[in-house]
């Protein structure tokens, strides 16, 4: 117990430190790494949003990125239609990403494990496959480009524009925080208790009298919606929403982004989402072979730090 | 279609891992062919030699990395070999570039062939054969040489199969090899008749993936059946409704996946 609220606190001046650091970068960081900075923000809510699932739920899913870029898309196609609204959008994103998940989650739950994964990943490249060839919505492999970013109430009469790449950086930090803090409640909550005790013994659970397909199934619709947020934070930021969103590279990205940082913590992801993007785009800048390097470092991960960054951490 | 994905069922069904890069493995095997045809101008040499280096990488792999990954369950592996999928990919870019590149089909099975009143290309009767006798060597080598047997020991039950003297950590290898020089194989044989590029590993690793899952994991029969399907309802998808023939292979998967979740011939998981 005392070890425990140790820790917490531990973790808790972590925190601190780290949303700090971040919302400080917009003062002395130059442009292209505020822009790489977002991205990362971005990254890491749809990093997060795989981690109830991952961490939390045993649910490796590898059809992430599905829920991402129906976000995405779902984002463009109104802010195209001149709907204007920061708000209103995100939620679309969301909204549209959790009902796309519900005829998959309903489906690729009735399997467990790898099946599962591969279910998942089959789904996905289904979306992929509608976002490449039903061109009349989607324009296909060139994508949804010229995606207007929403002005904020009031705020624009003070001269701020999500034009502004601090402002933007901004919005994403409020927005990661914000879904850290909601993925952090709700792992905490009975709702997510549960869900790592189905993880751990789901016959115990439904014994217990747990409904678990029902639970298992609110956590992939949950997670597909903040991954939606994600994807309309992306559209947003990049002005456009292509096929590469769904892509299957995106959810494996992702899972790699959960797994460097460590699973079932939140924050591991967050860094892991940090890092990969970092890695990604730091080194595509300076290097032409970055995708070597980027899987030789997955690799490495993989083989010599099971438990992620944060595994790292806690062993200190 | 089929000798990749029954390279990639017996890696799985034997050692319990999904082996994501098995997509590159197909895509190293086609660039090996083309630059064997470049050099040496033979086709046949490809034939034999892509297959064999592909082997040997797997192997290698396999004792490298993949075994001390074992006790870390399948996400561990599953991330690993995507690692790898990245690193081929750029690999081959670096070498070979971004362009697709193509080689011709051998002399002698360039031609057409007049078959029951139609037309086929006979390199395409050429690959049906060389995946029809696959499948028989498979089919018949799983259930009556002395590998196959020890290779379904070793899917029923690994620490069993272990304890009655079978060489695991061996058999693991030389499975992985396998399943590697299969889809070694497999690139060298669809080179002449697709393009080759960097990125042709995704498309034809999803689309394994599909056969296996479609014919049940760890089952030579299920991915011949599998892959039939598959074909089949590509075939059929891309002549009626073109623009939406992959989403109807997939909803082919999940239709069956739903009713059965272990795959039309898998065992209950």
């Amino acid at each position: 117990m005392i070890r425990g609220r140790f820790a917490s606190a531990r973790n808790a001046g972590l925190l601190v430190v780290l949303v700090l650091g971040l919302a400080s970068i917009p003062l002395w960081a130059p442009r292209f790494w505020i822009y790489i900075a977002t991205q990362a923000l971005i990254f890491a809510v749809f990093a997060m949003s795989l981690d109830l699932l991952l961490g939390y739920a045993g649910l490796p899913s590898f059809g992430h990125a599905a829920f991402y870029g129906v976000g995405a898309y779902a984002c463009a196609l109104l802010a195209l239609r001149q709907v204007d609204g920061l708000l209103p959008l995100l939620l679309v994103g969301a909204a549209s990403a959790a009902l796309v998940a519900v005829p998959i989650g309903a489906l690729s739950l009735r399997t467990t494990g790898i099946y599962f994964l591969m279910l998942t990943l089959a789904f996905a490249q289904v979306l992929w496959g509608l976002a490449v060839n039903w061109t009349s919505l989607t324009r296909g492999t060139d994508g949804l480009i010229g995606i207007p970013r929403p002005t904020l109430f009031g705020l624009d009469a003070l001269g701020i524009s999500l034009y502004e790449r601090g402002a933007f950086f901004v919005l994403c930090l409020i927005v990661a925080i914000a879904t850290f803090a909601l993925l952090q409640v709700l792992a905490r909550s009975p709702f997510g208790r549960t869900l790592e005790g189905i993880r751990e013994n789901e016959t115990r659970m439904r014994a217990l009298g747990v409904p678990t397909f029902r639970f298992r199934f609110a956590a992939f619709v949950v997670a597909a919606a903040f991954a939606g947020v994600a994807g309309s934070l992306a559209a947003m930021s990049n002005g456009y929403a292509t096929p590469d969103f769904l892509y299957w590279t995106a959810s494996g990205l992702a899972l790699v982004a959960v797994v460097v940082g460590g699973a079932r913590s939140l924050i591991g992801p967050l860094l892991g989402a940090f890092l990969v993007l970092f890695a990604q785009l730091g080194l595509s800048t300076y290097v032409e072979r970055w995708e070597l390097i980027l899987g030789a470092l997955f690799i490495a991960f993989v083989l010599f730090v099971p438990g992620g960054l944060i595994g790292l951490v806690r062993r200190t | 279609m089929f000798l990749l994905a029954a390279g990639l069922s017996i890696i799985f069904g034997v050692m319990d891992v999904l082996n994501l890069a098995h997509g590159s493995f197909y895509m190293v095997g086609a660039y090996i062919a083309y630059s064997v045809v470049v050099v040496t101008n033979s086709f046949w040499l490809a034939f034999l030699v892509a297959p064999l280096l592909l082997a040997l990488l797997g192997a290698a792999l396999e004792v490298v990395f993949f075994r001390r990954l074992y006790r870390h369950g399948h996400l561990a592996q599953v991330l690993l070999t995507f690692g790898f999928t990245l690193v081929f990919v750029d690999l081959v870019r670096a070498r070979f570039g971004p362009t697709t590149r193509s080689i011709p089909p051998p002399p002698g099975l360039d031609g057409a062939v007049q078959l029951v009143g139609a037309t086929f290309s006979a390199y395409s009767l050429f690959v049906l054969a060389v995946a029809i006798a696959v499948a028989v060597f498979l089919v018949l080598g799983w259930r009556f040489l002395r590998v196959g047997a020890v290779l379904r020991a070793g899917v029923e039950d690994k620490e069993m199969a272990g304890l009655l003297g079978i060489n695991l950590p061996r058999v693991f290898t030389l499975t992985f090899a396998f399943g590697a020089g299969l889809a070694g194989l497999a690139g060298v044989v669809a080179a002449p008749e697709f393009a080759i590029y960097p990125g042709m590993d995704a498309n034809v690793l999803i689309l394994a993936l599909v056969v296996v899952v479609l014919g049940g994991l760890g089952s030579i029969e299920g991915a011949i059946l599998g892959a039939l399907v598959i074909g089949l309802g590509y075939v059929v998808g891309t002549t009626f409704f073109p623009q939406f023939a992959i989403g109807l292979i997939f909803a082919l998967m999940a239709a069956v996946l739903v009713v059965r979740p272990s795959g039309l011939l898998g065992r209950r998981p």
